[in-house]
This record gives C-alpha cells, sequence and structure tokens, in this order.
C-alpha cells in the first residue's frame, strides 16, 4: 500500500492505484482526454500531467502509479504552464466549430479549454482537414475534430470485441479509420460516440437536433431487452430526442446497447393516440367513454373460463399487476405472460432468474452457456463476460448456434443432446465445469419456448448441481430473458392460474372458438390470426400486430411516457421515470386499468399510483427494494423426456424485436445495413 | 495524406507469397512465442515489398494480418505507420532525401531543388517513366557527411548539386553509382584528412589513412 503526498495531502492508497485515480479519490480534478476508466491506458493526450518532485519533467498521471514517498503537485506553476501548452497543441489542428457542432456544451475538449487553456491561439498557420469516413446508420463521423486520444479503437477493441478501428498513418497524417469504409458491426457500436471527449463521432440521427442544455432529463430504464439498463431520457417538449446511459456498475456500466439507444425514433411513429372500435370491419375512432362502457359490457358478458389475457414484453409492473387484479377478480384464469409459448417452472424464483448477478459475472472462472445468441438477447451481459474473459482465467463453452460471440470461446454442440452429455457428465468440456471454483450456466430463457420447457430447465438445474454451481455465497445457476416485463409479470403471478391456460393452450382455444374474449396488454408477439372470432380487447401504445387484429383499441403509455416499475432478468426492481406525456388522448396504462374496472363493477382497490405501489408491496419481490436479493436455491422444474432439437437464437432480427424497435427508421436502416444487404455492394446513391 | 486516402486506388484482387518468401516468412514467424506471431509483421512487409514492385498492396496486408491470425486494421497500421513501406506505386529507384537540420545546414534544400530540376517532379511524385520517386525523409544518422541521401540500400553522402545530378545520370544510364561519400573521403574522415588519434594508431601498428 504505497503512501504519498498529493498536494500537502498524505495518502495511502491500493497498490496499483495511478496518480490520476488517487487525485480523484482527493477530489481533485485532472483534466484528461484519452485516460477512461474501462478502457486501457495509453497516455498519449499528455493532458494529465503533473509535477512530481525529483522528476525533471511532468509525469502523465494516468499511466503512472503511485509509490511511495511520491510529491506530487496538481496546482503548481509547471503543472498549470504543461496543460496550456498541452492544450495549445490539441487545439492546433482542432476547427472552431463548436457554434455547428453537436458536442457543443458537453464536450471534454470545449471545458477543459476553458478551465486549462490560454485565452487565445498563436497558431496562423493554415490546419489541416480529414476526409470524413463512413461509419453507418448511427454514427456520423466529422474526422477534421478529432485529436486522436484513441478512445474509439479502445472500446471496439476492449469492450465491444469488434477490432475495426484503427490509428492510420503517422504524425501529422494520422488518422482514425475504419477497415474499409464500413460500419461497425457491433450492438455497442453506439457508446462509441459517448467515448469520443470531442465531436469526432456524433450521433447520426440526432445530428444537429437540439443544444444539450435545452433538454429536459429524465432517469429511466431501458426496456429493448431484460438487462434493465439504466438510461437517461432527453426530451424537448413532449418530444424524447436521445437515450443515454446512466451509469449503473451492477448492470450496464455506463454503456447501453444500440436498440436502447436508437429506437427511441419509434416511439414517434405508429402511434395508438386515441381509442378505436371495429365498426363493420374497419377500425372507427370513438371516445373513451363509449371504449371502456364496450370493453366492460364485454368483460360482464363473458363467463371467465371463455375470458383470456395476455401480456406483452414491455409491460410495467405497475399495469400488469392492476389486471392481474382485475382479471383474477373476475375469475379469469387464463393468463399468460409468456407470448413465446415458453414454460418454465416458476415454484422458485433461482429457476428463472439470473442469480449469480450481472457484476456476478466478473467472479465466475468457468461459464457453460446454453442457446439463445447472448449478443443479441443481452448484448451488455455479453460485453460482461468478456470484459471478464480479458480479465483471463475464464473459460466459456456454448451450446446453440455457431456464430461470433465477440470473445473465444469452446463450441460444444448445437442442442438438447450436448446439453444433455454435459449434465450427464459426459462431456469434455465437463472436465473444465469440475475444476471451476466459479462455474455457472447462463441458459437463454428461449430455449423453454420450444417444447418440453419444463424438462429443459430440471436438465439445466441438474448440470448446475453436478458441477457444484450453487454453493455459499454463490449461485451460478443464471436465466438470460429478452422481454422486459417478463420477470415483473411472472413474480406478479400473471400465470396460468388453477385450472387456466397458457398461451399456446389460449391461442388454440380461441382459434377454436373455445374463447369469446381476449384482452392483450402490449401483446403483439403473437399470431393474430391464432385468435379466431374471438373478440380482441388491446391495450397497448403501437399499432402493431395486436392492433391490427383488435375490435377495440385502448392507447396506452409507452416506457418513456409512464412512471413504471420493470423487473431486470437479475430480479432487481427499479423504476423507471415519465419523460414526456402519452400522445392525444392515451392514458398510463393502469389508470386505464383503474377505470375499466370500476364500470365492470370490480372496482381496483387504488386510487392513486401511491396506493396501487402498496398493493405491489403485498407481493414479496416488489418488497425488498431495488437491489436484487440471493433467491436461494430450490426445486424447479420436472424431469422428463426431450426430443433432441438444436436450440436457435430467439431472434432473427437484433434491431427489429418489439413494437418501439419496429416502428424505428433507425433501426430499419440498422436492419438494411448490418443484416439484410450485408454482401451487396453499395451503388452510390444512397444517402 | 488529409484528404486523401491512404492506399492506392488500384489495387490488385490478390495477394500471395511465392514458395520461397513463404518459407522465409515462416522462418520469421517462427521466431517468436506461439500467440506472438504478429510481432513478425515488420520483416514479412519487407518481403512483401521485395516481392512486389517495392509496394504493399491492400490484398497483401489482408494477407499478412490473416498469416498472422491479427485484425487487419492493426496491420494497416503498421503499413500506414512506417515511412519504408510504400502504400502505392513507386518508381524503381527512390531517392530520398534527408532534410532534417544537420543535412539542411549543409545543402539539403538545393539537393532537393536539383533532383527536382534533373527529374520535373516534386516531392512524393514519380516519374513518368516509373523510374524514379522522389522523397523527403528525417534523418537517417550519417550527418557526419551532410547532406546524403538514400537510394535503395545504399547511402550517397557529401553531395553537391553537380553530384546528385550525375548519381541520376547515372542510374537513368544503367549505371551504378558509386555509393558513400562522393568527395574521396574515406569513411566519415574530416574533410581536412586524418587529424586524431594519429600516434596511438601507429603505436598500435594501425595503418592510418594520412590524406584525403
Amino acid at each position: 500500500m504505497p503512501k504519498l503526498t498529493i498536494d500537502g495531502t498524505e495518502l495511502e492508497v491500493a497498490q496499483g492505484t495511478s496518480i490520476l485515480q488517487a487525485c480523484e479519490e482527493l477530489g481533485i480534478e485532472i483534466p484528461h482526454f484519452c485516460y477512461h476508466s474501462k478502457l486501457s491506458v495509453p497516455a498519449n493526450c499528455r493532458m494529465c500531467l503533473v509535477e512530481m518532485q525529483g522528476s525533471p519533467k511532468p509525469v502523465a498521471s494516468c499511466a503512472m502509479p503511485c509509490a511511495d514517498n511520491m510529491v506530487i503537485r496538481t496546482a503548481s506553476e509547471l503543472t498549470h504552464r504543461t496543460r496550456q501548452d498541452v492544450m495549445e497543441f490539441l487545439l492546433i489542428n482542432h476547427p472552431l466549430d463548436c457554434p455547428i457542432c453537436d458536442q457543443g456544451g458537453e464536450c471534454d475538449l470545449q471545458d477543459q479549454a476553458v478551465g486549462y487553456g490560454y485565452d487565445r491561439g498563436r497558431y496562423s498557420e493554415a490546419k489541416r482537414a480529414v476526409k470524413d469516413k463512413y461509419m453507418g446508420p448511427l454514427i456520423k463521423p466529422f474526422m477534421t475534430r478529432c485529436i486522436q486520444c484513441t478512445r474509439c479503437i479502445r472500446f471496439a477493441d476492449e469492450i465491444a470485441g469488434v477490432p475495426e478501428l484503427g490509428l492510420l498513418g503517422r504524425s501529422e497524417d494520422v488518422e482514425i479509420s475504419t477497415f474499409v469504409e464500413k460500419a461497425i458491426a457491433s450492438e455497442l457500436s453506439g457508446n462509441l460516440i459517448d467515448v469520443c471527449p470531442v465531436g469526432a463521432l456524433t450521433s447520426k440521427p440526432y445530428a444537429f437536433a437540439y443544444r444539450s442544455w435545452e433538454l429536459k432529463r429524465t432517469a429511466g430504464i431501458d426496456v429493448m431487452d431484460a438487462v434493465g439498463s439504466n438510461i437517461r431520457i432527453d426530451s424537448r417538449g413532449n418530444e424524447v430526442v436521445r437515450i443515454l446511459p446512466r451509469l449503473n456498475e451492477d448492470v450496464n456500466e455506463e454503456w447501453i446497447a444500440d436498440k436502447s439507444r436508437f429506437a427511441y425514433d419509434g416511439l414517434k411513429r405508429q402511434r395508438l393516440d386515441r381509442p378505436y372500435m371495429r365498426v363493420d370491419g374497419s377500425l372507427q375512432p370513438v371516445t373513451w367513454d363509449r371504449a371502456l362502457e364496450v370493453a366492460a359490457a364485454k368483460l360482464k358478458a363473458t363467463a371467465p373460463d371463455r375470458i383470456a389475457a395476455l401480456a406483452g414484453d414491455l409491460v410495467d409492473v405497475e399495469s400488469v399487476v392492476a389486471l392481474g387484479d382485475l382479471m383474477k377478480s373476475l375469475g379469469v384464469a387464463n393468463l399468460d405472460c409468456r407470448q413465446d409459448g415458453a414454460e418454465f417452472d416458476t415454484a422458485h424464483p433461482a429457476g428463472y432468474l439470473f442469480n449469480s448477478t450481472i457484476a456476478g459475472i466478473e467472479e465466475a472462472d468457468a461459464i457453460l452457456i446454453v442457446g439463445g445468441y447472448l449478443r443479441w438477447e443481452a448484448p451488455l451481459i455479453n460485453a460482461r463476460i468478456r470484459k471478464r474473459l480479458l480479465a483471463g482465467g475464464l473459460k466459456v463453452g456454448v451450446i446453440g448456434e455457431h456464430r461470433d460471440q465477440t470473445y473465444p470461446h469452446k463450441y460444444l454442440g448445437a442442442g438438447v443432446e450436448t446439453l444433455q452429455a454435459v449434465a450427464s457428465g459426459n462431456h469434455e468440456f465437463c472436465d473444465i465445469l469440475r475444476s471451476a471454483r466459479k462455474p455457472m450456466i447462463i441458459v437463454s430463457a428461449s430455449i423453454f419456448a420450444g417444447g418440453s420447457g419444463i424438462a429443459l430447465q430440471a436438465l439445466c438445474r441438474q448440470a448446475a448441481s453436478m458441477f457444484n454451481m450453487v454453493t455459499d455465497g454463490w449461485n451460478g445457476f443464471n436465466v438470460v430473458h429478452t422481454a422486459a416485463g417478463r420477470i415483473g409479470a411472472v413474480q406478479a403471478g400473471f400465470l396460468p392460474q388453477a385450472g387456466g391456460l397458457g398461451t399456446r393452450a389460449i391461442c388454440k382455444a380461441a382459434a377454436d372458438g373455445r374463447l369469446d374474449l381476449v384482452y392483450l396488454l402490449g401483446a403483439d408477439e403473437i399470431e393474430p390470426s391464432t385468435l379466431g372470432k374471438a373478440f380482441v380487447i388491446y391495450q397497448g401504445h403501437h399499432g402493431d400486430q395486436g392492433a391490427h387484429r383488435a375490435d377495440l383499441i385502448l392507447p396506452g403509455a409507452a416506457y418513456t411516457e409512464k412512471t413504471g416499475t420493470y423487473v431486470n432478468t437479475e430480479g432487481r426492481v427499479q423504476v423507471s421515470r415519465a419523460a414526456v406525456f402519452p400522445p392525444g388522448e392515451a392514458k398510463e396504462d393502469w389508470k386505464i386499468l383503474r377505470a375499466l374496472s370500476a364500470l365492470a363493477a370490480k372496482t381496483l382497490p387504488y386510487d392513486s399510483l401511491g396506493e396501487l405501489r402498496s398493493r405491489m408491496a403485498q407481493i414479496p419481490a416488489f418488497r425488498d427494494g431495488a437491489t436484487p436479493s440471493p433467491s436461494g436455491w430450490g426445486q424447479f422444474g420436472t424431469a422428463g423426456q426431450i426430443e433432441n432439437r438444436v436450440f436457435p437464437a430467439a431472434m432473427s432480427n437484433y434491431y427489429m424485436t418489439n413494437t418501439i424497435s419496429r416502428a424505428s427508421v433507425t433501426m430499419a436502416k440498422c436492419t438494411e445495413e448490418f443484416l439484410e444487404f450485408q454482401a451487396q455492394p453499395k451503388t452510390g446513391t444512397e444517402g | 495524406m488529409s484528404g486523401k486516402s491512404f492506399f492506392a486506388a488500384e489495387q490488385p484482387t490478390s495477394f500471395v507469397f511465392t514458395d520461397e518468401n513463404l518459407r522465409r516468412a515462416q522462418a520469421h514467424i517462427a521466431k517468436y512465442p506461439a500467440g506472438k506471431q504478429a510481432s513478425a509483421i515488420l520483416p514479412l512487409f519487407h518481403i512483401v515489398q521485395e516481392q512486389h514492385d517495392n509496394w504493399i498492396p491492400r490484398a497483401a496486408m489482408n494477407y499478412v494480418a490473416d498469416m498472422l491470425e491479427m485484425p487487419r486494421i492493426k496491420a494497416y497500421e503498421v503499413a500506414t505507420f512506417y515511412s519504408m513501406f510504400n502504400m502505392a506505386p513507386v518508381g524503381r529507384h527512390t531517392i530520398e532525401v534527408c532534410t532534417t537540420t544537420p543535412c539542411w545546414l549543409r545543402g539539403s534544400a538545393d539537393l532537393v531543388d536539383a533532383c527536382q530540376r534533373r527529374l520535373g517532379i516534386t516531392l512524393n511524385e514519380t516519374t513518368a517513366d516509373r523510374h524514379f520517386t522522389l522523397r523527403e525523409v528525417e534523418c537517417l544518422g550519417a550527418c557526419v557527411n551532410a547532406p546524403m541521401i538514400q537510394i535503395g540500400e545504399h547511402y550517397y553522402e557529401d553531395l553537391t548539386r553537380e553530384s546528385m545530378v550525375g548519381i541520376i545520370d547515372d542510374l537513368v544510364a544503367g549505371r551504378e553509382p558509386k555509393p558513400g561519400s562522393q568527395t574521396r573521403k574515406y569513411g566519415s574522415m574530416n574533410d581536412s584528412g586524418t587529424t586524431t588519434l594519429i600516434d596511438e594508431a601507429r603505436q598500435l601498428g594501425v595503418a592510418v589513412q594520412e590524406t584525403v
């Protein structure tokens, strides 16, 4: 533990702490550009130079580890002069286009030039200009502004695992460049915009839209996957204009995936902004009073065993609790929240949660990934595995599709057969799992959807038991879900009640005419034609599959428009706040259900969000607070015959997986760029 | 390079080593421990230049990167960093004139001017007949005989306008100009002959070249 003195304060820091980190511990700000706490340290911007006693030259504080008896001065004349000089060099070739630069107002270079630079430049020669590169539909590069900090290169290499950026040339000619004028093929590419300290990499969809200080910031939770990334929703008036990550070391660190960041333009398209009712085969606008009257009449007139309700992938806990309470009070047993028809045993929460927690991945030393394609299903969990792998000593085995995971792994096999071999100890990978100290299994919930889900769950449990994945203080049994609303709805008990039907059975019963009324709460991922002649009430925010089939549409709010609770795949309970209002006559979903319940003579006992929250607190999972509590270990799943099959990815297109992303133009462009037309040459006429 | 691509517009579509060069390349790769093959990239690029008219096409960078199991962009970084690797076709002879301070004080600007007049090209250009490329380089470490140039593997030192043009004339005529100092000076000897360590050399019985 080295002891050193910084600006007259003596302190002791952990071995390996850099001077810059030690200064931050003391609350002393050291200006820097190339240094980033999550990336490797190249020490090439020289902005963090500080004076060290005994050194003839100032030292780069980001790269210099603290040692005993060091005396550091961060406010001395030498340090001050050095910063001014470095800043002058950096600004030699930086254009003075701040007034038209999107980074203006939130630019490290701008801030530090004000804080540490000279008040004028002495350089009157020509500045260099760099040709802009093409970086795809998400990132707009202005390479003339680049100060060659190489953060983007390191992010692509280290975090995203796509080494496609490099620093070409030397001295005055150096340029950051992609491979061959191509887009960065990563689900995390949007983070390049955040790591860039200047305006060289900016957001293409947000280009020239607003100034950062004009925006209202709201703390939200992302619903594009079940990771529950913490986001900042920036809005102007009643429009969401961009989405940025919020720091949460336990969940998303400081990154978010591209779908979470860029799908927001889908919030403005295909919206349901007033109630509609199907009259003579076509949807006609109606008033709220009329719509609720019809819905209530239908609920009252239909026998409970001929009613079913399905909750979608984006629902918040509030609305799913309200719908569950309403349906249960009517005596409806046909409830389900698993639109993909997944079957898994919910007897014990350990059976369907990510028990080790996402941060827990960093402790694992062997990981068995079963099914799905983590890189698409939960990009940030995948990034965490890569981070752990780069730290050394981790072995990863994959059962499922053989695809690029962004990190080296052992491919074991395609499906059930391989899983059975591993779970019974007859596979070469078993030795690695056996000798591991903290082994982990990561199961994609998508494998539970192809039939025999409960037996597969038991098989995974068997593997976990066999390799001691659950011990005191360690639970390595993990399930990754893709739907943000899934865990919350499962824990709220929005599941088939005694004698009730599950998703598949509901669709079948509706098709066979055994159901008269189906209530869809944001459920759009089921084939509409399977609902037969049943009267369909659709409550949701987008005119997607569900609404097209609906006989009555009750317009609800999207995730940015309501204060709602979401439970991520770890079982972490998080609250997202409303940033804007729902469009037109649309309402917050729990309020719609509360109004409907009164008309259906089954008035829900809560009149405010506070009262609804009190009702939610009666459910243990939501009472225990924001952090996932260790759910322990228990019996779940039932062993049984499983037909051999392969485990496919849960989605065929990462960029379009729900109503919001399907309505997004940016996501459509990504689909075109990265998936559909990958092999075809550009024509040169595209925007 | 600003505003221009680092790479030649016209690129061959493929590149492979000849059998002999492949053997040489593998010998270089074998010098490094497993997993560290990327360290062999510089000698491999030199072999590429030998085989491919003294420049590295993009296909060859991809070929070398794949052979060394490293990301292609990292091979581009290395190739574009070093001035001894050419990214576009060059002339048969590349004249590299040192213009760093000692050579400049001794008249390197005259050499550049003489080359430009004799060849009818400016710096970083190649003659139409593809015989000569003219380039300005930083210090080549022969300041003692400044001003100097490098052509291929040879240094030509103590140059004047006249001797510079003479070297080009020789090359044009297919003659091989004499490398080293162009005044009759021996090695890095002082202009006025040997002046130091003469007595010590005599005592040891070493022959001393006393005059220029």
